[in-house]
């Protein structure tokens, strides 16, 4: 599928067709957690697509420029794990600092992100796809926009049915869960959309 | 009721070793059910029982080996770098995991992929390092981490079980529906998943609401 040079086939691979959070079950946490209103489900969508895309050619340039030059991929965990995390620290500070309204508007969320696992995912995959650097982006890009484009339709969906009539034991997250089992089946769908 | 309950669990944190401690994990404080942590792994791998109990084996590991090294190093740590620190331990785990899984099991490591080396972010795992293990002594923090690794892998145990034999007839590979049955394909694709778990948590808070009427 990623010898495929396209970077608009890979960028709408992981946007639809392996979609983070429905077909590949990542960043669940945070999407039951965060999708009870539209709103915070904004906030942290724009906040992954940031982080996702920076932390991704951050570990990108990691991986390639120090890990595998000295032959320490086994150490590759470790290290993405910490470069995501320090540079959610730094970022968050560097924000408060410059832009305070930016800040203001992301909030809870920065900190969030870096338990996230959608993104040490998309830093993982694009290493084992052995992407370039440029087409690295292009999927962080997918990956992050699936995330975001998901968990804000959720929501409003979720915002539907808290009035809506629903069982008694399905109230709250079981009923979540059946309806992103309804959507991921909507995804499914996606699959025949081009020849992989 | 608050009171009583700071009461226990102050007498159980000067106990050596508490089993208590240990059945916690598996029903009252199972980190699925009750915690809601940990999904990620849970259900992108329970789509075969073989290698849902791979995932789980490696989650029992990681989760008692971190939690015993940390609450070796609880009193050594100082408290505003404890996050960072915690989280090395566990990558190490993890990477320890992921290559011996890789020597000695190659196909599930294949099959678990990506999600292995995910457990560094696995909740669970960070949730009792800071929750349990950087509080308790060293006995308790490992059973501590057997019995959440315990419940994790039970709760996986059975989505799996449930998603291979409705979705493919078979149970561990074996064919037990016979030959005629036609497998419901959806359950072990993506969906099947979130069906699963969603009818699992109505069907814990059927049992809980019933608790409460007697």
């Amino acid at each position: 599928m990623l010898n495929e040079t396209n970077l608009f086939f890979i960028f709408l691979s992981a946007f639809l067709i392996n979609n983070i959070l429905l077909i590949r079950f990542l960043g669940l946490c945070s999407f039951i957690g965060i999708s009870t209103n539209i709103k915070s489900s904004i906030g942290m969508g724009i906040a992954v697509v940031f982080v996702t895309v920076m932390a991704c050619s951050l570990s990108w340039a990691v991986y390639n420029f120090l890990l595998l030059p000295f032959h320490l991929e086994y150490l590759r965990t470790t290290a993405f794990i910490l470069t995501i995390a320090s540079f959610v620290q730094f970022e968050e500070m560097i924000i408060r600092k410059k832009l305070p309204t930016l800040y203001r508007a992301f909030g809870i969320y920065l900190p969030l992100i870096t338990t996230n696992c959608a993104i040490l995912a998309s830093a993982f995959l694009g290493i084992d796809y052995k992407l370039s650097f440029i087409q690295n982006i292009a999927f962080s890009f997918g990956i992050s926009g699936g995330y975001c484009f998901v968990i804000i339709t959720f929501a409003a969906i979720r915002e539907e049915i808290e009035i809506a009539p629903v069982p008694e034991i399905f109230k709250g997250v079981p009923i979540a869960f059946i309806l992103a089992a309804l959507m991921s089946l909507a995804f499914l769908g996606f699959k025949g959309l081009f020849k992989l | 009721m608050v009171l009583e309950n700071y009461w226990k669990r102050l007498k159980m944190r000067n106990k050596l070793i508490d089993f208590k401690v240990f059945l916690n994990g598996i029903w009252r404080e199972n980190p699925i059910l009750f915690i809601m942590l940990g999904l990620c792994p849970l259900l992108a791998v329970s789509g075969s029982v073989r290698d849902a109990l791979g995932m789980g084996i490696a989650v029992i590991f990681v989760l008692t080996g971190s939690n015993f090294v940390i609450s070796l190093i609880r009193k050594i740590v100082p408290s505003h770098v404890r996050i960072p620190v915690y989280i090395v331990v566990i990558a190490t785990f993890v990477t320890i995991t992921d290559y011996t899984l890789a020597a000695y099991s190659p196909q599930i490591h294949k099959n678990l992929g990506v999600y292995l080396p995910l457990i560094v972010v696995n909740c669970i795992i960070l949730g009792r390092a800071e929750g349990f293990a950087s509080k308790n002594n060293v006995l308790n923090s490992i059973l501590d981490g057997l019995g959440m690794g315990i419940g994790f892998t039970l709760i996986i145990f059975v989505i799996a079980s449930t998603r291979e034999i409705i979705g493919n007839g078979t149970f561990m590979g074996k064919n037990i529906l016979g030959t005629n049955y036609n497998p419901f394909l959806i359950m072990i694709m993506p969906p099947g998943a979130f069906f699963v778990i969603g009818i699992l948590i109505a069907l814990k808070q059927k049992i809980e609401k019933r608790k409460k009427r007697c």
